[in-house]
C-alpha cells in the first residue's frame, strides 16, 4: 500500500461518513455539515493527489483546495442563513416538518 | 505509512463520524471541529502549509462558529424527537457503505502502479501568490464577486421580515 492510497482511503472513508450523515439526520443543520464534510474529503484527494503526482511544481491541487474552500464558505454562510429564514417561518429545523414551501 | 498519518486519520475519522451520530447537536459541532482540526494538520503533513492554515481559518473559525450560531438560534441544541422510520436510517448508512466500498475498491485496484515520485514539493507562500496573480487571476476575480455575493445575499435572507419589506 503507498501513501497516496492510505490518503484516498481515509478521504473516501470522510466522504462516506459525510454521505451517511447527510442522508440519515433529519435535522437541516446537520445535513449542511455533512455537504461540508463531503467537500473536505474532495479537497483532502486533491492536496494527496498534488502531493504524489508528477507536476508539484503547477500548484493546480493546492489552487483547486484553495478555491473549493471559498466556494464551501460562501455555501456555508448562505446555507445557514436560509436555514434561519425557514425557521423563522416554520418554527423548526427538522426536515421532516418542512413540507410546504408556502410562506 | 507513518504514525503521525495514522494518528492523525483516526482523529479524523473519530470527530467527523461523533460529529454525524452524536444526539445533542452542540456535541456534534465541537466534534466536527476536532475532525477539522486534524484533517488541517493532514494537510500540514502532505506539505501545503498555505491550505492547511486557510482551513482552520476559514473551516474552524468561521464554518463551525456559524453553524453553533446557527444551532443556538434555532433551539435545536435540545435532543431531538426521532420523528424518521428506522428503515430510512438503515437505507442511508448501507448507501454510504456501498459508496465507500466502491470507491475503496477503485483506490485499491487503481493506484498500486503509481509510484511514489521523488521528494517533498514545495508550495511556499510567495509562489502561491504569484500564481494567485498571474495564472489564476481571474479564478480569483470570481472567487471575489461571489463571496460578496454570498455575503450580502446571507444578509439579507437572515434580516428580520418586518424590517426588510419597510
Amino acid at each position: 500500500m503507498t501513501p497516496m492510497s492510505g490518503y484516498l482511503l481515509l478521504s473516501a472513508l470522510l466522504f462516506s461518513i459525510g454521505l451517511a450523515g447527510a442522508l440519515t439526520r433529519r435535522n437541516a443543520i446537520l445535513v449542511l455539515i455533512g455537504i461540508e464534510l463531503m467537500l473536505n474529503a474532495a479537497n483532502l484527494n486533491f492536496i494527496a493527489f498534488w502531493r504524489y503526482g508528477p507536476h508539484p511544481e503547477a500548484l493546480t491541487g493546492i489552487m483547486f483546495a484553495i478555491f473549493s474552500i471559498s466556494v464551501a464558505a460562501a455555501e456555508a454562510a448562505v446555507g445557514l442563513s436560509i436555514i434561519l429564514a425557514v425557521y423563522r417561518h416554520s418554527k423548526t429545523t427538522d426536515l421532516d416538518q418542512m413540507n410546504s414551501m408556502k410562506g | 505509512m507513518t504514525i503521525t498519518f495514522l494518528l492523525l486519520a483516526a482523529t479524523t475519522i473519530t470527530g467527523t463520524a461523533a460529529a454525524m451520530s452524536l444526539k445533542n447537536l452542540v456535541h456534534c459541532v465541537l466534534a466536527l471541529t476536532l475532525g477539522l482540526v486534524s484533517l488541517a494538520a493532514l494537510y500540514l503533513q502532505l506539505g501545503a502549509q498555505f491550505v492547511g492554515f486557510t482551513q482552520i481559518l476559514v473551516y474552524v473559525g468561521a464554518v463551525a462558529i456559524l453553524a453553533a450560531f446557527a444551532i443556538m438560534m434555532t433551539r435545536s441544541a435540545e435532543p431531538a424527537v426521532l420523528t424518521g422510520s428506522s428503515s430510512f436510517r438503515v437505507s442511508g448508512a448501507l448507501i454510504a457503505l456501498v459508496v465507500f466500498a466502491v470507491l475503496g475498491w477503485a483506490v485499491w485496484s487503481g493506484t498500486g502502479a503509481l509510484a511514489v515520485l521523488g521528494p517533498e514539493p514545495e508550495a511556499p507562500v510567495n509562489e502561491i501568490g504569484v500564481a494567485l496573480m498571474h495564472r489564476f487571476v481571474l479564478p480569483l476575480e470570481i472567487i471575489g464577486l461571489l463571496l460578496t455575493a454570498a455575503l450580502i445575499g446571507a444578509g439579507i435572507l437572515a434580516m428580520d421580515e418586518t424590517r426588510r419589506t419597510k
